[in-house]
Order: structure tokens, then C-alpha cells, then sequence
């Protein structure tokens, strides 16, 4: 990571950046590699990074379930843990989207929390958008090798309006090369709980996310919702297709020679 | 028609595993979208059109009351007559009331929803009067009594050979060796048999795209032009619409049009845009005697400023429905009326009631593409929320996903129990799961009918983090 490391450098004169790590509940409970990659690049954008004990979920299940008390009770809980630092970052698209676009709304009726709401939404960010469009790292100075094709997740594409920044970052690693999903716009069939309230339809959905991957020739998928990663690795496997799927977080720490792939184990 | 809403996951189930309606989808994914991202490029000033057309109805919808009342008074300048129904039966029943007084046996038809939304077809041919369809589609699945799959192309589900095998059942007075093989000939032997039935027909029914205050005119868009036959034709013209469907003047029903079929087929405009005005007047060539509007409401007067009232928008392009990846999986029929996709996830639980079509809104992936091509800017995922907050609501679905919804959300809420119980089960699970992944697993739902569900990695990233480990 030499560039990173130029730049940590550079920025030991400046006041450290406080980053509340909101890890997410799929990467906390299945894949606590993400949090640890995430962890290792805003570490080395120069950030602090603090891992607020009391997080659990941003509350997206029950909010899309429409169990909206449950929804402001968690919603009221992230924004207690998090609100004191300078900036949210996840990374997922998905629960970035929870907090910055959806909290304000399901309590603006809250006088207490309405404009703390505000406030968290305001400093939220995903991964690659803060990586790229805050601290401004181009280049994460990284190797791997092999074509990946990416899936934009939904949230973070048409909540968010991230498209730029994961392919920027992606340019900027050694050995990668990036073959263009056709449709590549288009859901992969998870919707959280829509997957498994729906089996039928999520399944339909998933296949034909699935042979677009595999039409592009690309090794591996990345990502950077886990949620669709999940449910795209697991369809890719039932398949019997080759495609290894990862959380592009991985690939910018350089950590996948440390973990397997999703849904695979180390050998 | 008959609701099937409440079948939502079995007709889904079926949609899914008809291969003929897949290959239709598939067709059609790769149709319309593509050639709506191709009108808007040639388009600059795309995006703020839709910005003007939301304006306009937005601006209609808070005068609403104001705009009707200036389009009736210029329909009965015009010659014409305009007819309020409250709801289906009403409208249904003063349609046939113009019928009789002209003693009507035959109906000629032009693609319409409302008259599919009041089922008006049923209710004539029950009280003797024969409606017939003009619209190749709409004919087709009428012979079939089938419901539309789609708001603008209702017979999108069927491949040409089994219109043929359609064709080949009911015109019966044709060879029987003919060729059918072609679109072109299946176009030619339905424009032949309408041909006759256009003639013939004392009354034609058409729907409104849009209706304005300002001339009293109604426009009707279409490719096909029997739309026009239809009414023009007849001695009598019948126009059914719904309210929401007033604009206040030409420029704006222009402005509309310019958005409405770069959205649902990426033309710049429809082959046809009809605007009819009042009956034929002395120095008129032709054109209908008496000319009637029925003004339907049907519960729209009730969303009026409430949680559904963007909905109120909606000029039916369909964009929404092409761009669905739930309705390209399933198809329109699955949704069990004669709307679809996520504009009738939100209209029929309205229409319907939300006991039997809860499914609907709660079959959404919330990818919120639907909004993203909406060129009226309606905020879709968000209606579709509501539905679904009135549905937790009122209890309604599964049981065995509320619990657990519920024992989740308890926990969840209570980060001193949440953690060790987790902790514990992710533990576990990636125990059994040490071959990286489950194919199959109880209580997954049925997340891995088809597909693996990967195991976790075994301990979670908090308690790692809290141990330090970077």
C-alpha cells in the first residue's frame, strides 16, 4: 500500500478524521472479513476508526416489512451510537441508504430525533463513495490479478448514485480487469427479506443475474452489498458455475489471499 | 373479471415455469427499455419534461374539482354529454343506458383500462349488447377470455403460433389451410375480420389518455389506428375515463404526450394521437352523432392529498412494468387483475382490498427502478411501503414471518442480548457449515430451493474487533 502509505503521511499533520464504522449485520454475523477490510482502508485513508459497541442493525428489515416501530426503535439506536463522530461509513449501499435517505422520513415525526436524524444522515456514507469522494483516494495501491465483473446494488446506485467511485478504484489495481455486466443496472432478486418471503420470484431473478455474470467471462464478482453477494454466490454455486464472488473491500485491502471466497473455504 | 390477486404466489409459480411466456418476457425486457434509453438520448431536454409533466398534474390534481367542471361546460358546448360515475357498477350501467337508448346490438372497442377496471365487457354482452375489441391485442385475448399481461401490449404473454391456434378456433368461416405462420398475415386476417365489426357497430367505446378542460377534448394514443375506426364510425361515441385524466389545457396534454410514448415504447409519438371534440358538427365529413364522456371515479377522489395521491400521476405508460425485474420474472397475469407491475402493486390493494393482494406490494424488491423511469416521477417504493405498513398492520401473511420478524427485531433492539445470542449462532452455524456453504438448511425458508447459502465465517466482527483484532 505505498500510495495509502504516502498519503497517511501527508495527512499525520492534519487532525485525524473520527469515522464511526457501522459494520453492518451481514458482515458482523457472516463475514467479519469485510468489517476488517473496511476497517484496514479507512485506516489507511487516515482515519480513526471507531467500532461503537451498542450497533446491531440499521433497521432496513423491518422498515421494508412495514414495521415501522420496530424500524425507528433501531433507527433511534444507530443514531445514539453513532452521532458523535464526524462521518458513518458502511459498507453497504443498502444500510447507507437506510440512514441517509430513509431515517430522516421515518422520524420526522419524532420531535427529538427528527433533526439528530439529519444530522447522522447527513455524515453517512458507503465505503467507496467515502474512499473516493471524501478522502480522496484514487488508488488503493493493490494487486489482483484476473477479470471481475461488478454488480451495482440497487440502493447504492439509485439512493446513493454510486457508480463512479467502485470503478474508479477498481481501475486504479494492479492486474484487475473490469468486463461490463449486460443489464448491469438491473436487481439481482435479493430485497432482503423479499428473498426469502419470496423464494420463487428471488430465485427467478437471481438465475438470470447469474448467467449474465457468467456470459461476461469474468473469474470473479465483485461488489459491495454483501446482502447481494450472498444471494448471487449462492445461485453462481448451485449452477455449478466457476465464478468466485467477493466484496470489493476485500480486493482494495488486498486481504484475498487471506479469506476465501464467499461461500467457499480456504484450500 | 374475477380478482386471482390472492393467488399471487401460485400464479407467480406458474409464470415462472411457462416457458413460452419466459421467452415473451425476455422479448420484452429487451425491447422496450432499450429502445426508451435510445428516444431519451435524442432528447435532451428529457429530464425536464418529466419535470413539466409532473408539474402539470400535480398542478391539475390540487384544482382538481375546478378543471373538471370547465371540462364538462366545454363538452356541453361541443355537443357532447358527460356522465359522472361513482364507481364500477355505476359506470357500467349508464354505458349500457347509452346503448339502449340506440338500441345498440353491436359494440366496436379501442384499447382501454378503465373499461377493464369496470369490466364492462362482461356486463354488456350479459345485457345483450356484443362488445367487440379492436385493438390487435385486446382482440386477441378477448377471444381467448383471457385479462390483459400488460397496460400497453395485453397480449405480450403469447407467442404468434398460439395466436394462430387462437385465430385458427374462431374463424371458423376461413380455409383452414391458410397460412398463419407470419405477424404480418395474423395482422391481416384480424384487420379483416374487424373490418366487417367496425362497419356494423352502432356504438364505440374508447378510453381517454387524457381529457382536456380547456377545448373538451379527449385524446386517444395509439399505434394501430382502430382507435379512430372505433370512433369514428359509429353513430355514437362513448368515451370512458377517469377523472384524473383532466389537464387544463393543449400545451399541456402536448408536454404529456412528448413524455408518455418515450417512456412506454421509446417512440418519439405514437402512430396515432386522436383529439375528439363534442359529435360531428354539419359541415363535418363524419364522425358520430352524439357523443358521451363517462367521468369515472372509482376511489381516486379519496386518494386525493393522501398517502397514494402521487399515484393520481400515472398516465399508464408502462415503464414501470418494463423495467420491473418481479414482473419480468412472473409476467402481468400473476398479479390477478388487469393492472401489473408495480403500478398495480399499488392501484388493485386500493381497488381490491388489501386482505387478498397483500402479496402484491409485498413482492417488490424495493430496486426502486420503477421510480427511476417513472415519467411522472412517482415515488412507487414508497407507496408500495405504505401498503405494506398497513398490511403489518392488520396481520395479514405469514405468521411464521412475523414471529420471526419480531423475535428479531427484540433482539435487535436490545444490543446486551443480541450479542451473545448471535454470537452463539453464528458459532454454530458455521460448525455444521464447515464446507463453506449450506444447499440446504431449515428455517432458511426457501432461500435454498435455489441457491447454497454461504456459512459464516464463526465469530462475529464485534467481538473480534473487541478482543483486537485489525
Amino acid at each position: 500500500m505505498s500510495d495509502m502509505a504516502q498519503k497517511d503521511t501527508d495527512k499525520k499533520n492534519m487532525d485525524k478524521k473520527n469515522v464511526g464504522l457501522f459494520v453492518t449485520c451481514l458482515v458482523d454475523l457472516t463475514r467479519p472479513s469485510v468489517g476488517f477490510a473496511t476497517a484496514r482502508l479507512l485506516e489507511a485513508g487516515g482515519c480513526t476508526v471507531h467500532v461503537p459497541d451498542s450497533q446491531t442493525c440499521c433497521g432496513q428489515p423491518a422498515y421494508n416489512a412495514g414495521d415501522k416501530v420496530d424500524a425507528q426503535a433501531l433507527a433511534r439506536n444507530v443514531i445514539t451510537a453513532f452521532e458523535d463522530f464526524d462521518y458513518i461509513v458502511a459498507p453497504s449501499g443498502s444500510c447507507a441508504g437506510m440512514i441517509r435517505e430513509h431515517f430522516p422520513a421515518l422520524l420526522a415525526e419524532d420531535e427529538k430525533m427528527s433533526a439528530r436524524a439529519q444530522g447522522v444522515a447527513a455524515k453517512t456514507y458507503e465505503l467507496m463513495e467515502f474512499l473516493h469522494d471524501v478522502l480522496g483516494v484514487s488508488d488503493t495501491g493493490t494487486t489482483f490479478q484476473g477479470a471481475v465483473t461488478y454488480q451495482d446494488s440497487c440502493a447504492g446506485l439509485r439512493e446513493l448514485g454510486i457508480k463512479e467511485q467502485p470503478r474508479a478504484l477498481m481501475a486504479a489495481v494492479d492486474g484487475l480487469s473490469l468486463k461490463e455486466l449486460d443489464d448491469g443496472e438491473s436487481c439481482c432478486g435479493f430485497g432482503g427479506l423479499f428473498s426469502v418471503k419470496y423464494p420463487d420470484i428471488s430465485g427467478k431473478i437471481v438465475d438470470d443475474k447469474a448467467e449474465a455474470i457468467e456470459k461476461t467471462g469474468a473469474d470473479v464478482l465483485l461488489g459491495g452489498d454483501l446482502g447481494c453477494l450472498m444471494n448471487i454466490a449462492g445461485r453462481l454455486q448451485r449452477r455449478g458455475s466457476p465464478v468466485k464472488v467477493r466484496h470489493l473491500a476485500e480486493v482494495l485491502a488486498g486481504m484475498t489471499g487471506d479469506v476465501p471466497p464467499i461461500g467457499e473455504t480456504k484450500e | 373479471m374475477q380478482s386471482t390477486s390472492r393467488h399471487f404466489n401460485s400464479n407467480a409459480r406458474k409464470g415462472i415455469a411457462d416457458a413460452k411466456l419466459q421467452a415473451a418476457l425476455s422479448k420484452l425486457s429487451h425491447g422496450f427499455p432499450v429502445k426508451r434509453l435510445a428516444a431519451m438520448a435524442r432528447l435532451p431536454e428529457f429530464e425536464a419534461l418529466r419535470d413539466d409533466a409532473r408539474d402539470i398534474k400535480e398542478h391539475t390534481l390540487a384544482n382538481l374539482g375546478t378543471y373538471l367542471e370547465i371540462y364538462e361546460a366545454k363538452v356541453l358546448e361541443s355537443g357532447g354529454h358527460v356522465h359522472w360515475a361513482t364507481d364500477a357498477a355505476d359506470a357500467c350501467e349508464i354505458i349500457l343506458g347509452i346503448c339502449r337508448d340506440v338500441d345498440a346490438k353491436t359494440v366496436t372497442k379501442g384499447k382501454s383500462m378503465i373499461s377493464e377496471e369496470i369490466a364492462v365487457n362482461e356486463y354488456l354482452e350479459n345485457n345483450g349488447v356484443q362488445p367487440i375489441e379492436t385493438d390487435l391485442g385486446e382482440y386477441i385475448i378477448q377471444l381467448r377470455h383471457e385479462p390483459p399481461s400488460h397496460i400497453i401490449a395485453p397480449a405480450i404473454h403469447l407467442s404468434k403460433e398460439q395466436v394462430a391456434e387462437t385465430f385458427r378456433g374462431e374463424h371458423r368461416h376461413l380455409q383452414t389451410g391458410r397460412n398463419l405462420d407470419e405477424p404480418r398475415t395474423l395482422l391481416e386476417e384480424a384487420r379483416g375480420e374487424l373490418r366487417r365489426k367496425f362497419i356494423a357497430a352502432d356504438v364505440g367505446i374508447t378510453g381517454a389518455n387524457m381529457v382536456i378542460a380547456e377545448t373538451g377534448t379527449s385524446i386517444i394514443v395509439t399505434n394501430e389506428g382502430n382507435g379512430d375506426l372505433t370512433q369514428t364510425l359509429p353513430k355514437t361515441h362513448i368515451v370512458i375515463a377517469s377523472i384524473e385524466k383532466v389537464v387544463p389545457t393543449l400545451e399541456d396534454a402536448t408536454t404529456i404526450l412528448r413524455v408518455l410514448a418515450r417512456s412506454a415504447t421509446g417512440q418519439e409519438m405514437s402512430v396515432y394521437n386522436t383529439f375528439s371534440t363534442g359529435p360531428k358538427r354539419p359541415e363535418d365529413l363524419d364522425g358520430p352523432e352524439n357523443y358521451h364522456v363517462v367521468m369515472l371515479d372509482n376511489g381516486r377522489s379519496k386518494m386525493l392529498g393522501g398517502e397514494f395521491h402521487d399515484m393520481l400521476r400515472c398516465i399508464r405508460c408502462s415503464a414501470c412494468l418494463n423495467h420491473c425485474p418481479v414482473y419480468k420474472a412472473i409476467g402481468g397475469h400473476a398479479y390477478g387483475w388487469v393492472y401489473s407491475g408495480p403500478m398495480g402493486a399499488v392501484l388493485i390493494p386500493g381497488l381490491q382490498g388489501l386482505a387478498e393482494t397483500h402479496d402484491l406490494p409485498g413482492a417488490s424488491t424495493f430496486c426502486g427502478k420503477c421510480e427511476d423511469v417513472c415519467p411522472m416521477r412517482i415515488p412507487l417504493p414508497r407507496m408500495l411501503r405504505s401498503w405494506r405498513e398497513k398490511a403489518y398492520a392488520a396481520r395479514l401473511g405469514s405468521t411464521k414471518a412475523r414471529f420471526g420478524l419480531a423475535a428479531w427485531a427484540f433482539l435487535a433492539r436490545r444490543p446486551s442480548f443480541y450479542r451473545p445470542i448471535m454470537a452463539f449462532g453464528v458459532g454454530l452455524l458455521a460448525l455444521i457449515g464447515r464446507r463453506g456453504r449450506f444447499s440446504t438448511l431449515p428455517l432458511a425458508g426457501g432461500w435454498t430451493a435455489s441457491r447454497d447459502l454461504s456459512a459464516p465465517e464463526g465469530t462475529t466482527f464485534l467481538s473480534q474487533w473487541k478482543r483486537g483484532k485489525r
